[in-house]
């Protein structure tokens, strides 16, 4: 498939007894921006390091842009750029040195009208030493030498860690002009309202393994969507089929439902005498919760 | 994926799996480390081309008739002159070349091995320590490259110092192809130890302990040629051993060979080939030793200021401690070699001393002075570990949590203060077990385990302007590094290049008496403790004021 700028598949890796990726399968097609969602610890740094060719997977497959990540890491790294969550760097050298180091290693040329444009954009003073930069602006360097690159895939691992808020609107802005030019990006995060907000298609991972995969309205239909009423019977509520989480208050409930049912509950709901309602949509968030939440767990591995 | 995916030069590329373009970038690698050392490469160049050269020739001053000359050679029979420099080739005739290499050349190959093992681990596992490499790895650049070009970088330096000696050697006279082989073994010895340090930094996930076992490995180096030569004045086979008698062997100035260098050149291959093998079998960022899990909680003892100094302070501590407890003991061993010598050279009683006992009791004292540098580099870097902890920010984490300035840093100093007074004791007592092993009296482990004491103040004093000025001007802190320098100077060269009286008094170790064989004095001790004291003072006072600047 030539249209996969990444695929993976039963990616396993290990550090000594600790397993890092269980069976990892990740697939993202060019010219998407993908959101690749999880914990601390989940796997998803181990992941892009295998993509970058620098862990070698221990079984599994895994192809970017069509070649073997670990063989052909130097092709490879010439067609994308890469954003670790922490950066760090020479403390020696001034910003702008490091940015036309890592410019021009990839080949590019340096001091171009664009490497100015993103400076001022991302309120980054090059004259400085890196040992004088905060974290937010060490990632400001790694930011500004990947987007001023031609590439076409940009891994970015938390990229935005230690951003203010500004800085991180800046950033999607970036990001969605990426997309618009046709560019593959790679967001590992494990900040919801960032990939809800950028991303076209999400992975979220947990405990090395993809858990749920998809595009978000795919991923959210899967979800159960929150119902608050006030019935004058709320009692015919309890027990239906997709209904959890049941609470009952002086008349008014509070449930979750799956969203397959819910045809089948409004019914039940005009039934029981409805008087006021609200139907909110999933939130990724609890898409995330329900993956990461301790009750959640059981019926994801019984299911 | 198909073949269609793959442009045709893409495919031209690839060959073995792994292997494709391995050394992509390399060029683009070594201009960064080159601009990177921009300063400290040209210092260590200009550093051993000036002393090399200022060396000579005060030593031609010195030593201008055949008669002091062969006065020397005599010295060479005592086994600490040996071991402190190198075997002695030609010593019937006694040239003023064979002088110079028996004197210089084994600092100067100790310079280029430290040059070189600081410079590798520095590109190397510091690098990917720090997730530096990650960086650079994810740009199109080789697995091999950022090694190759650390590898060229050393390489470079190396060619660099050996071409200042060379220079230095031959601009004061001395003979070309000689000093030529002075240069080359100088270089290719640094570059052994280079590729040492590469292959430590495979085994390790830490630079620091990278560089720690690199000269770990440079001190057994040291200890085994000693040892050797003191066997055999000439080298024995047990010298072969270490690297550093290599270049030595080549009998400079008296009787030049160039074959031993061979040797050189076939270890830095074999331990290259070593790392490229090493470094197939481990992970970015890992060491080939898995790190073990620690405890979950702190114990009670961590939890104070003199609890945690000693607790980041225990690695460094145990690793210099029992280092320099092996290697006195070793020295101590050597006082065998004592009657021997005296009842072979009959000269060399005329020259030092009376009879054996004083002969025993002066090499104690002069391998106490020796040995006694080590508590000087230990006590120094301890309290510099305090710059790099601020630099990293944990002094602030730490002091936030209600510790206040003065008693973090006096439970600091207080753990290294002790932490020096048990490496004394420890160091005295190898060199006294040393040489109660080959004389039979075993109160010289107690007269010694004591005696050491006495390079307390000395070494106080030397740690007390690293706290000076860690509190002053914490960025010149470094700079405490001089005076360590300094009196290594002094101690091993001072009276052979004859320096005048005050450059030698700098040295707070011409103040300490020699014992066991000079009486303690104890003035000049009081004089240096009380010194040491003040400029403690004034780094606590200096240091509640000024600012905490991580970075």
């Amino acid at each position: 498939m030539t249209s996969l700028a990444i695929e993976t598949h039963d990616l396993t890796k290990s550090y000594g007894s600790t397993r890092a990726l269980d069976g990892l399968s990740l697939r993202v097609e060019t010219g998407q921006v993908a959101g690749f969602l999880g914990p601390n610890g989940a796997g998803k740094s181990t992941t892009i390091r295998i993509l970058l060719g620098m862990l070698r997977a221990d079984s599994g497959t895994a192809r970017v842009l069509g070649l073997d990540p670990w063989s052909d890491a130097v092709t490879i790294h010439r067609r994308i750029a890469y954003v670790a969550g922490d950066t760090s760097l020479w403390p020696n050298l001034t910003g702008g040195e490091v940015i036309d180091l890592l410019i021009r290693t990839r080949g590019g040329k340096p001091r171009s009208r664009r490497r100015a444009e993103l400076l001022e954009r991302f309120e980054l003073d090059p004259t400085k030493r890196v040992r004088t930069y905060s974290k937010g602006n060490r990632q400001k360097v790694a930011l500004v030498a990947a987007l001023a690159s031609d590439a076409e895939l940009f891994l970015l691992d938390e990229p935005t860690s230690g951003l203010d808020p500004l800085m991180e609107a800046v950033f999607t802005e970036e990001v969605r002009a990426l997309r618009n030019q046709g560019r593959t990006v790679l967001l590992s995060s494990h900040i919801l309202a960032e990939v809800e907000k950028l991303c076209d298609t999400v992975t979220i991972i947990r405990a090395g393994k993809d858990v749920e995969s998809g595009t978000l309205s795919q991923l959210r239909h899967l979800t159960r969507s929150t119902v608050t009423a006030s019935l004058r019977n709320p009692a015919v509520v309890s027990g239906a089929p997709g209904v959890h989480d049941l609470t009952v208050e002086n008349g008014h409930v509070r449930f979750d439902v799956d969203n397959t049912e819910i045809a089948s509950v409004l019914r039940l709901l005009a039934d029981a005498g409805v008087e006021n309602l609200t139907v909110a949509p999933p939130s990724l968030e609890e898409l995330f919760l329900r993956h990461y939440g301790d009750q959640v767990r059981e019926e994801v591995t019984t299911r | 994926m198909t073949a269609s995916t793959m442009a045709p030069a893409e495919r031209g590329a690839r060959s073995r799996p792994g292997t494709a373009e391995p050394w992509a970038g390399t060029l683009a690698l070594l201009r960064l480390y080159l601009r990177l050392d921009r300063v400290r490469i040209p210092v260590w160049t200009a550093a051993v081309g000036l002393l090399v050269a200022g060396s000579v020739a005060s030593m031609e001053e010195i030593y201008s008739t055949p008669e002091s000359l062969q006065a020397r050679a005599a010295l060479m029979a005592n086994p600490s002159a040996v071991m402190m420099t190198g075997p002695a080739f030609g010593l019937d005739n006694y040239t003023f070349g064979a002088m110079v290499a028996n004197e210089l050349s084994l600092y100067l190959l100790l310079a280029a091995a430290i040059m070189s093992i600081l410079l590798v681990v520095r590109h190397t596992r510091a690098d990917e320590e720090a997730g530096r490499l990650e960086i650079l790895r994810a740009l199109p650049v080789g697995r091999f490259a950022p090694a190759t070009a650390a590898a060229l970088t050393v390489t470079l330096a190396n060619l660099l110092v050996g071409a200042a000696l060379v220079v230095a050697l031959v601009g004061t006279g001395m003979e070309a192809a000689s000093s030529l082989a002075m240069g080359v073994g100088t270089a290719l010895t640094g570059l052994v130890f280079g590729a040492v340090a590469v292959v430590t930094a495979q085994l390790t996930e830490h630079s620091r302990a990278a560089t720690g076992m690199a000269l770990a490995t440079l001190g057994t180096a040291f200890l085994v040629r000693a040892v050797g030569d003191v066997i055999d004045n000439q080298g024995s086979w047990l010298s072969w051993f270490s690297p550093l008698a290599w270049a030595q062997q080549t009998r400079m100035y008296v009787d030049l060979r160039w074959w031993p260098l061979a040797l050189s050149a076939m270890t830095v291959v074999v331990l290259l080939a070593v790392a490229v093998a090493l470094s197939q079998r481990r992970d970015l960022g890992a060491g080939l030793r898995k790190g073990r899990p620690g405890p979950a909680e702190a114990t009670r003892t961590l939890l104070s200021p003199v609890g945690l100094a000693r607790r980041l302070l225990r690695g460094a501590f145990l690793g210099w401690a029992l280092g320099t407890f092996a290697f006195a003991l070793a020295c101590g061993s050597m006082a065998t070699s004592l009657e021997d010598a005296v009842v072979e050279i009959p000269e060399l009683g005329e020259w030092i001393a009376v009879d054996l006992d004083d002969l025993t009791s002066s090499f104690a004292a002069s391998m106490l002075s020796f040995v006694a540098v080590a508590l000087l580099a230990f006590a120094v870097s301890a309290v510099l570990r305090l710059r790099t902890e601020e630099e990293a920010g944990r002094v602030e984490a730490v002091l936030v949590t209600g510790s206040s300035r003065l008693g973090f840093l006096g439970g600091w100093l207080g753990c290294v203060a002790v932490q020096t007074l048990l490496m004394a004791v420890l160091t005295g007592l190898g060199l006294g077990l040393g040489m109660w092993a080959v004389t039979g009296d075993v109160a010289w482990a107690g007269r010694l385990a004591t005696g050491a004491l006495a390079y307390l103040p000395a070494t106080y004093l030397v740690a007390a302007v690293a706290v000076a000025l860690y509190g002053s001007a914490p960025r010149w802190a470094t700079v405490t590094w001089l005076p360590v320098i300094w009196v290594a100077f002094t101690l091993f060269l001072g009276t052979l290049l004859d320096l005048p009286s005050w450059a030698m008094d700098l040295s707070p170790f011409t103040h300490t008496p020699l014992v066991p064989s000079a009486d303690v004095e104890a003035a000049p001790l009081l004089a240096m403790a009380g010194l040491a004291l003040l400029l403690t003072v004034v780094g606590f006072v200096t240091y509640r004021r000024r600012d905490i600047v991580p970075g």
